[in-house]
């Protein structure tokens, strides 16, 4: 046959092909937390399973104080992760040393690896001790211990980076893979289609987690793709792909599971899409209100929220008492605020980091730049507020 | 994306174009409104094939400072044209760097222009390898393979083509460091890119994008005039811990034949080079350019007895040599710039407005600018467009007179 297409066959009927059956979506747990199939059963000691749900709730906990924090202006900007818990199931799939690139709507994975809360305090209120050097907006966060890269703001650019870092990992012999989260809406981005289709011609170990929460911002996904979602656009670029319950944390965890096994033995790229909605505002600087209503949202949150989901099916094995929860919230609440606290009193990181790393060197003419608001800062101290920067 | 079919012919009917022009046959007049002035070009042998600047010989091999630096001087050098001699520098690091790859559309079989010529058979498919035909996709591979500390050499076909990757290249890879506080960086990057007039390309086999990727900072900018220089500076380039932006002149990938040392080099990058002295005026440019600055200098000090030039070639547009071109100006007092980019927020602006700052009491006369036309690169109008070396004869000579 032809070289483009080798698997295909004359046909003598005048047909276009339009609509294929939507991709199903594969669930776990109904929304009671009962598991529907006892094969699907996770398997999960008490601990992990009892980790995984702290996190999911010291992550609520931490979205409430730092979106009421901004709301006071105390920090210039924040996202929460509201109604998209569960995405902390991929990252308990996952080798710790896996890397991880995203979007911005994935805290919970960087919580799961252990980034701890005085972190995201310290990258939030761009402190001295923010790993950044204070130079990002908020929730821009990244560490090379954790190998979670640094999030930066425009959408899907770590699509390709993610197929090029996979690729870098097949060739260390590792057996490590890359994980790389988007939302749908980025998926409408140049990127995806650069990314997808080069991880599939060059074989290369990632799983692209899509994280199709029903909004981009203001825009439906009805105004977003007239396909059957992502997932379809998976089998068009030859990817093994998957349609998951988003908030269905034991679905998402052996999807990811199954994902990374595909990618790591055969060096293939893998398409998980985890269907969910964004019980958050957009960020703080968007009133969801204003194009969607509160009622939609409210019934979300109620009908089919991740975290009672995953409550229900710890209680269901007796793993988890009532009245656990308030008394969790409560103390991760309190670890919050006391980060929170601490982080709010350091200074801002030292002015001499404002030129370094643009370069592995300052280069002579940035030199020169430098020397001149050092002379500045030097004459006018107090409108350049040096007290509120660390000293060196 | 649009591609000539037969790339690699580009540059020999340019010559052959310009060697009528060169030898100057015919004695036909094309204007009746021509003056009697003689044409300056009269009687010189012009172009890259008859440049003095170029290594010809394995004594100005030797005789040359920055190679002896090296300690290469001495050693065995090879005849080659810049295509050659890319190529030689991609074999090296390949050889010493096990991490390196180098990827794009068509560099398996060789490449549109050669330049990539039998490191697929040498070094395996896994480290030479074609990618789909998308150019934001190829930066947006380089970038995440740098930032595992392996080195990427990128190739975007012709650097017409580099916009679809200029979101990959302005926001991700020249921030990658800066923004993570260096914990994350993209420095292992490379992209080489085919630049510049070749005699018939248009629109879209003929531009010099340079200056758009000068407004960046964390990017590295670099452009070599010869085959010495392509493979010491691309050397370097792969080599720096910064993505780097290389554009290769193609006109010069088989004009430029010279002895380069086989051994491995590294020319320095954000350093200018004089390539010939002067005492009255200072001539900068980069790339191609150079062989029209070096005509016009020639043309001048035979017009203007006593009077000489001092050329300098940036070889680096960012973080560029300001120092050495001031220390020149310095000097001199007078100063002509000169690249193909349109005129309008060209390099050539920078380079003049920051002289000006460093220079302006010892400036004699006001900096000149010849540059491309600020109109897109025309096909049949090439001859017009190109801040050739009458332009430039014309505008050392107003500095000289002003």
């Amino acid at each position: 046959m032809f070289p483009g297409a080798l698997n295909s066959e004359y046909s003598h009927e005048l047909k276009f092909v339009s609509s294929v059956q939507s991709i199903p979506t594969y669930q776990v747990m109904d929304t009671d937390g009962k598991v529907l199939d006892v094969a699907n059963e996770p398997q999960m000691t008490r601990e992990e399973a009892r980790k995984i749900y702290k996190n999911m709730l010291t992550l609520n906990a931490m979205d409430q104080i730092l979106y009421e924090a901004q709301r006071q202006g105390r920090i210039s900007f924040y996202m929460t992760s509201f109604g998209e818990e569960a995405l902390l199931g991929s990252a308990a799939a996952l080798d710790p040393k896996d890397m991880v690139f995203g979007q911005y709507r994935e805290a919970g994975v960087l919580l799961q690896r252990g980034f701890t809360l005085t972190q995201f305090m310290n990258q939030c209120y761009s402190n001295e001790l923010d790993l950044g050097k204070g130079r990002q907006m908020p929730i821009h966060y990244g560490s090379r211990e954790l190998h979670f890269q640094t999030i930066s703001s425009p959408l899907a650019t770590q699509i390709p980076q993610a197929a090029g870092a996979a690729y870098a990992m097949r060739r260390e012999g590792t057996k490590l893979c890359t994980i790389c989260y988007f939302g749908e809406g980025a998926a409408s981005e140049g990127d995806f289609h650069a990314g997808l289709n080069m991880a599939a011609t060059l074989g290369c170990p990632v799983i692209y987690y899509c994280r199709n929460n029903g909004y981009a911002i203001s825009t439906p996904a009805i105004e977003q793709y007239r396909g059957d979602g992502i997932a379809s656009r998976g089998v068009g670029y030859g990817i093994d792909t998957i349609r998951v319950d988003g908030n269905d944390i034991w679905a998402i965890y052996a999807a990811t599971k199954a994902a990374r096994k595909i990618a790591v033995e055969q060096n293939k790229p893998v398409l998980i899409e985890a269907m969910t909605y964004r019980v958050s505002h957009h960020s703080t600087s968007d009133d969801s209100s204003a194009y969607r209503s509160k009622k939609e949202v409210e019934d979300w949150s109620k009908r089919d929220n991740p975290i009672a989901r995953m409550r229900s099916w710890l209680e269901n094995k007796g793993w988890w008492a009532k009245g656990e929860d308030a008394e969790i919230t409560k103390s991760a609440k309190a670890e919050v605020l006391a980060a929170f606290a601490a982080a709010e009193k350091l200074k801002r990181p030292a002015i001499k980091h404002l030129f370094e790393d643009v370069y592995d060197k300052i280069p002579p003419s940035l030199e020169r730049e430098k020397a001149e608001i050092e002379e500045l800062v030097k004459k006018y101290p107090d409108y350049y507020r040096v007290n509120d920067f660390a000293r060196s | 994306m649009l591609q000539l079919r037969s790339a690699t012919c580009l540059y020999r009917s340019y010559w052959r174009s310009q060697g009528s022009i060169i030898t100057n046959r015919t004695k036909k007049l094309y204007s009746t409104t021509a003056d009697n002035s003689i044409e300056p070009i009269r009687g010189l042998e012009t172009g890259v094939s008859a440049s003095k600047l170029l290594l010809r010989s394995v004594s100005s091999v030797r005789n040359n400072l920055e190679l002896k630096a090296q300690n290469v001087a001495e050693g065995e050098t090879c005849k080659m044209n810049m295509c050659q001699a890319i190529n030689d520098a991609l074999r090296l690091v390949l050889t010493t760097d096990n991490t390196c790859v180098v990827f794009g559309e068509d560099v398996a079989f060789g490449g549109v222009f050669r330049c990539s010529v039998g490191l697929a058979d040498e070094f395996g498919s896994e480290r030479i390898f074609n990618t789909p035909l998308t150019e934001q996709g190829i930066a947006g591979f380089a970038i995440g393979m740098a930032s595992m500390g392996h080195t990427a050499v990128a190739e975007i076909q012709f650097a017409d083509y580099i916009y679809p990757a200029f979101d990959q290249l302005v926001n991700e890879a020249s921030k990658f460091r800066y923004r993570s506080g260096n914990e994350f960086n993209a420095g292992g990057l490379t992209i080489r890119a085919p630049s510049s007039a070749v005699g018939h390309g248009g629109h879209y086999h003929s531009q010099s994008p340079e200056s758009f990727f000068a407004h960046v900072p964390g990017l590295k900018v670099v452009i070599p005039r010869s085959a010495v220089q392509a493979k010491g500076l691309l050397l370097s380039a792969i080599r720096d811990p910064n993505p780097v932006v290389f554009f290769e002149p193609k006109i010069l990938y088989r004009s430029t034949v010279e002895q380069v040392p086989v051994d491995d080099y590294t020319l320095p990058l954000t350093s200018a080079e004089i390539v010939k002295p002067g005492k009255d005026i200072t001539v900068v440019g980069y790339g191609s350019q150079i062989y029209a600055l070096e005509n016009a200098i020639q043309m001048i000090e035979r017009d203007m007895p006593g009077i000489s030039c001092e050329l300098i070639d940036l070889r680096t547009i960012l973080p560029y040599d300001a120092e050495t071109v001031e220390k020149s100006v310095n000097r001199t007092g007078r100063l002509v710039i000169a690249h193909e980019a349109p005129k309008i927020q060209g390099f050539a602006a920078e380079l003049a407005a920051e002289i000006q700052e460093r220079c302006f009491l010892r400036l004699e006369c006001p900096i000149e600018r010849v540059c491309g036309l600020s109109i897109p690169h025309p096909l049949v109008y090439e001859h017009f467009y190109m801040p050739c070396a009458v332009r430039v004869y014309e505008a050392i000579k107003r500095s000289l007179t002003y």
